[in-house]
């Protein structure tokens, strides 16, 4: 296999496991424009525990995405105090404050960014991009993820139908943001290199739209629109900036033909011969 | 109107006179301490800088006010404005090199409008559907994104990726006491404020602003009452265009160079702007925007420059999370916007 190849595999595999942390929260309802800021703490996490500790990538990757978890259960509580396009805000402006923290802080790198000298190879990430893939298919059917859905689909009636709404929701922001800390420590490893300017809004913007151009109806979505995403802008073979015109024209027609993303449950009862159970659902 | 400015039973002018009065009082008294006056420039400046926050974060609560959509592409607009003028004055218009910015900036501001109905054409128009859960808010933002990759990957096609300078031939600096208060950014602030009270004059007295309202309380109540919904949300496009397109020009005044990502920075401050306000309050937008330009100047004279942006979003986050509805916004987020 090609460098170039190699390269985009082991992004594409970052990608997945970023867009299925966000994709836990959007399957609860909540949408994070801050998922930059949670893969920033993975990745410095796991950065400054190897080289600060001296911990190996089997203990620096875990132990970030346990932090990453930690962070997002915490910051769940006061973020889910808001709704909507504040919720929208509320998360965009946490990574922004991450970002911000990191680049004035001199013991982070700032500017300079972090030089990680333990190196993870790709099979390892393909393996953890199988392994998430495979948590959230298995998540997605247990009674967290049901009440999950409930709650997006209506937090009211689901509320009075018994689902702790409140936990379910940090339950999701605690699972997004290991997972998304998880994509950081990662990508540290993996590209030995960390710098705030990586984790920039723009990089919170695309992952929220893997997402929901993949779809949040059911866990093929995230997978679907990582790949569709990270794979077809290589095959288009096309200039820079042209590429991403060709993205937004997507974006944007994709959003007035079928806004609820390209994998729903309906296509996935089609495909699979249960017509009768997608009529019903 | 007056209730989302959080003050009731004055006119919002007073209360603005009043404020003025009571800044330049202050700005004053500083210059006249002792070791006061680079303080005070700082001020000064932070306001002058203000003011183009001030214009982009009314952009912004307006069509979150009015459409509940959080328009990702206004900084774009703001953006396309001053790269369009660039461009103009640069490839095309044949005008004297001292004058060209005073036609080219107008054009830039007519593309950001027309740029700006496109997104409503290919967002709003279309966009009908109601799930009726939780994410459905974010549909016209994700479209919004997509226009936001179109139009700045457009330009830097166009006109590359380079910070250009625009020079406009038009500096003129006033001195007062030990402040130096530029002309052009003097008459950018009152320009930007300008049009703010303006539009919520328009908004408060025309026919045109009461439909908006309407719609700001109840889409579906607006339309049953004869409000020609398709007709009126083009307005908000076509007045968030202006309103940036107007930043952008008043920009490129002020600090003479543009490039492709100018809208970035000043964009998501904006937003920060029209949060600490409060969502959907015009006046919140106005104090947010020269609280903003005014925290990020200090921000910068005491901590330096990144540690500004920490201060800024620190107190975003902070106002999110401890007072949602911003300094001046109504507690129901929905009524009484605007």
């Amino acid at each position: 296999m090609s460098g170039y190849w190699s390269g985009i595999l082991a992004i594409l595999a970052i990608n997945i496991i970023f867009a299925y942390g966000i994709f836990v929260t959007a399957t609860a309802g909540q949408l994070n424009l801050g998922g930059a800021g949670f893969m920033a703490i993975g990745a410095y996490g796991a950065a400054m525990l190897g080289e600060q500790l001296g911990w190996t990538p089997a203990w620096t990757v875990p132990a970030a995405t346990l932090l990453t978890a930690l962070i997002g259960m915490g910051i769940a509580f006061p973020v889910l105090r808001t709704r909507g396009v504040y919720m929208v805000l509320a998360t965009f402006a946490f990574a922004q404050v991450v970002t911000g923290i990191i680049l004035t802080q001199p013991a982070l790198g700032g500017a300079m960014g972090l030089v990680v000298t333990e190196y993870v190879d790709l099979p390892v990430l393909l393996s953890c991009a199988a392994a998430v893939t495979l948590l959230v298919f298995w998540l997605t059917a247990t009674r967290l993820g049901l009440a999950m859905r409930a709650l997006h689909d209506d937090e009211l009636v689901a509320t009075l139908m018994g689902v702790p709404a409140r936990a379910v929701q940090v339950a999701g922001f605690a699972i997004g943001g290991g997972l998304a800390g998880l994509a950081g420590a990662l990508y540290a490893h993996h590209f030995s290199f960390v710098e705030a300017q990586y984790f920039s809004p723009l990089l919170s913007i695309y992952v929220l739209l893997f997402v929901l151009i993949g779809g949040t109806q059911t866990a093929w979505g995230p997978l679907v629109g990582a790949t569709f995403f990270t794979i077809v802008p290589e095959l288009l073979r096309i200039g820079g900036s042209w590429r991403y015109v060709v993205f937004g024209v997507m974006i944007v027609a994709m959003m007035m033909f079928r806004p609820e993303g390209m994998v729903t449950r309906t296509l996935l009862a089609r495909l699979t011969g249960r017509r009768r159970h997608a009529d019903a659902g | 109107m007056s209730d989302a400015a959080g003050v009731r039973g004055m006119h919002p002018l007073v209360i603005s006179a009043g404020v003025a009065a009571g800044c330049v009082a202050a700005i004053a008294g500083l210059a006249a301490l002792p070791g006061g006056a680079t303080l005070a420039q700082q001020v000064v400046s932070g306001l002058m800088l203000g003011g183009i926050y001030v214009a982009v974060a009314v952009a912004f609560t307006l069509t979150i006010g009015v459409l509940n959509f959080l328009n990702f592409t206004i900084p774009t607009m703001f953006m396309l404005t001053g790269m369009v003028a660039w461009g103009l004055a640069r490839h095309g218009l044949p005008f004297t090199d001292a004058w060209h910015w005073a036609l080219a900036l107008p054009a830039g501001i007519a593309v950001a409008i027309v740029a700006s109905l496109i997104v409503e054409r290919f967002t709003f128009r279309y966009l009908k559907t109601r799930h009726g859960d939780a994410t459905e808010h974010a549909i016209p933002l994700v479209s919004s994104l997509g226009f936001l990759l179109i139009f700045e990957h457009l330009v830097l096609i166009v006109l590359g990726s380079e910070a250009q300078s625009f020079p406009v031939r038009f500096r003129l600096d006033w001195q007062v006491g030990p402040l130096v208060v530029g002309l052009p950014q003097m008459a950018s602030l009152l320009l930007s404020l300008g049009i703010v009270f303006w539009l919520s004059w328009l908004l408060a007295r025309t026919r045109t602003g009461r439909a908006l309202r309407s719609i700001a309380e109840s889409p579906d109540t607006a339309t049953l009452l004869g409000v020609e919904v398709t007709r009126i949300v083009p307005v908000v496009f076509l007045l968030s265009g202006l309103l940036c397109g107007v930043a952008g020009a008043l920009f490129v005044v002020n600090y003479s160079d543009v490039s492709p990502f100018m809208g970035d920075h000043v964009g998501t401050k904006a937003i920060a702007a029209m949060v600490l306000g409060g969502l959907g309050s015009i006046w919140g937008a106005i104090a947010g925007g020269l609280l903003v330009g005014l925290m990020e100047t200090l921000g910068i004279h005491f901590f330096g420059g990144d540690a500004a942006q920490v201060v800024v979003w620190t107190a975003l986050l902070a106002a999110i999370v401890l007072r949602p509805q911003g300094l001046f916004g109504g507690t129901r987020i929905g009524k009484g916007k605007l």
